[in-house]
């Protein structure tokens, strides 16, 4: 069960709000100030650049730069609320659907009028969120028209091309960038992928002006530890500068002997790297990245060599499986370090690695394998030792390892957000049916979900670069 | 000029790789890399020979 904390020390934080576990209703939301709309576009876009918000959906990338690209780009521009998240460690993006859809919604305005967009769609996989936010679009209609589109719950559905192809009606499976969704997304006009939790951020820009700094320089985390028995996962917000090492106290890890950082996409840091503070620019200068903000401790006993090959096994199955370097790519690392963790890898299976590490970055035309690149050096750089011991035997922790539920011990549940007292629990209006794989879909597993390429329809000749493929992550993603 | 490569389009014929050897390298699986974004001064009917070869239309060629 995943915990929603609210540290004593810590100021309570703006997104997370007074009760994130009940969905706040529309009066609620306006009591606060919500859709209040005292900021003009203009100035809430000059607020974004000066506040220097990020954006939280992975990659980081300054928020205002990107709302004024697609404002820039052309009319008729349409947002998105990017919801989908992929990362099996994270549950920030679906706690904020289901506990604060009109946050969400305020901020989709916001952007709306910011990149003077016509419509918005807000993209999820999570049931319970849809729902939520269909309920939150009755209760308070949206000035512009916004439309729920259903996707299925992958590591690459929430990709900024594979959100534009399946809102436009195609597979969310990502495309070759350029064109970047700013420049042509959907239907072809400019359009803006932005994560949930930026959205929300953007709203509260525009409604508190004492705070717009504390605003950008927060952040949801979701954290959790590694290994049978380990402490349960919680979903915190917390301040840039908080130590890697405090947020392990938090959850109940002292001492932890490293970190699995950013969802899958930071790769693996050492235990000196936990006197970091979780900030995007210092992390990223340390050669990891705050990513999603989902952190998985690894305590004292667990075994970093198993934890890379859990990850690199859950990359391999979730490959779109569209470019055969990725395909072959996350086969060979997975299977380099699964080697590892039963004791029956080559002696030369560290080169190889360590090749892998460098020749594999941007070549797939999602970050899918850059993460799994990224693992595979991270593992080598900051745990060498573990590493070698390896190619003799495998160590405690590896030797009773399933490898047939690398996604379960990846994955945090969802934390519980109740209906609020005053409304019904089903207004009884039809609802569009829930999202249908086109494919037969088992639980969670490591064996390839998508349809190999040769099935899929093909795409229209995209431009194309090898050079600007580039993680999303938006991902990550953007 | 560039010269560009769809990773989702190329199946490793390896025949881009035949035409302009300067240009594109094979990995270990035979899938294309190029090795330069920018085509060098000089190669740049290579450059268009070898976004021709490719029978799934992986490569191109921009200004």
């Amino acid at each position: 069960m995943t915990a929603i904390r609210r540290p004593a020390a810590l100021r309570p934080g703006p997104v997370l709000g007074a009760a994130p576990d009940v969905t706040e209703s529309a009066d609620a939301y306006r009591a606060a100030g919500g859709y209040a709309g005292a900021t003009g576009p203009d100035d809430l876009l000059a607020h974004l650049a000066a506040s220097g918000l990020r954006g939280r959906g992975g990659a980081g990338f300054p928020a205002a730069v990107k709302l004024r690209a697609v404002r820039d780009a052309g009319p008729a521009a349409v947002v998105v609320a990017n919801g989908e998240e992929g990362e099996p460690g994270s549950v920030k993006d679906r706690w904020l659907l289901r506990a604060r859809p009109h946050l969400v919604l305020d901020g989709l305005a916001q952007a709306a009028a910011i990149t003077g967009a016509a419509r918005g769609y807000v993209y999820l996989s999570d049931p319970v969120a849809a729902d939520r936010v269909r309920r939150a679009l009755a209760e308070h209609p949206p000035a512009l028209p916004v439309e729920v589109v259903a996707a299925p719950h992958t590591y690459v559905a929430g990709e900024e091309t594979a959100v534009v192809r399946r809102i436009d009606g195609g597979p969310a499976l990502p495309a070759a960038k350029p064109p970047r969704p700013f420049e042509r997304g959907v239907g072809g006009a400019p359009t803006l992928v932005a994560n949930v939790e930026t959205l929300a951020r953007i709203a509260l820009t525009a409604a508190r002006p004492g705070q717009r700094t504390r605003i950008a320089r927060s952040t949801l985390v979701t954290l959790a530890a590694a290994g049978p028995g380990a402490a349960p996962p919680a979903l915190l917000e917390v301040p840039y500068g908080v130590t890697l090492s405090d947020l392990a106290a938090e959850i109940g890890v002292p001492g932890p002997g490293g970190a699995l950082m950013g969802g899958l996409f930071g790769g693996l840091v050492g235990a000196p790297a936990l006197g970091l503070a979780l900030d995007p620019d210092a992390l990223a200068a340390a050669g990891t990245a705050l990513g999603c903000g989902a952190v998985r401790f690894l305590p004292a006993g667990a075994c970093p060599v198993a934890v890379a090959a859990d990850a690199v096994a859950h990359l391999a199955a979730e490959s779109a499986r569209q470019c055969g370097v990725c395909v072959s790519g996350t086969a060979a690392v997975g299977g380099a370090l699964a080697a590892l963790t039963a004791g029956t890898a080559r002696p030369g299976v560290l080169d190889d690695l360590e090749r892998w590490s460098g020749g594999l970055r941007g070549r797939g035309a999602c970050g899918l394998l850059d993460a799994a690149a990224g693992l595979a050096g991270s593992l080598l750089r900051a745990f060498p030792g573990p590493v070698r011991s390896h190619l003799a035997a495998p160590c405690p922790a590896c030797a009773g390892r399933s490898a047939a539920q690398c996604a379960e011990r990846l994955t945090v549940a969802v934390p519980e957000v109740t209906e609020p007292a005053g409304l019904p629990a089903d207004d009884g209006r039809p609802r569009p049916p829930p999202y249908a794989a086109p494919h037969p879909r088992p639980g969670p597993s490591c064996t390839p979900r998508h349809p190999s390429p040769r099935t899929a329809p093909a795409e229209p000749s995209d431009p194309l670069s090898s050079a600007l493929l580039h993680p999303h992550h938006q991902r990550g993603t953007p | 000029m560039k010269l560009l490569l769809d990773s989702t389009r190329c199946q490793g014929y390896g025949l881009c790789q035949e035409h302009a050897p300067e240009l594109v390298e094979l990995d270990e699986w035979g899938y294309a890399q190029v090795i330069d974004l920018a085509v060098p001064a000089g190669a740049e009917d290579t450059a268009r020979a070898c976004a021709d070869s490719c029978p799934n239309s992986a490569l191109r060629v921009e200004r």
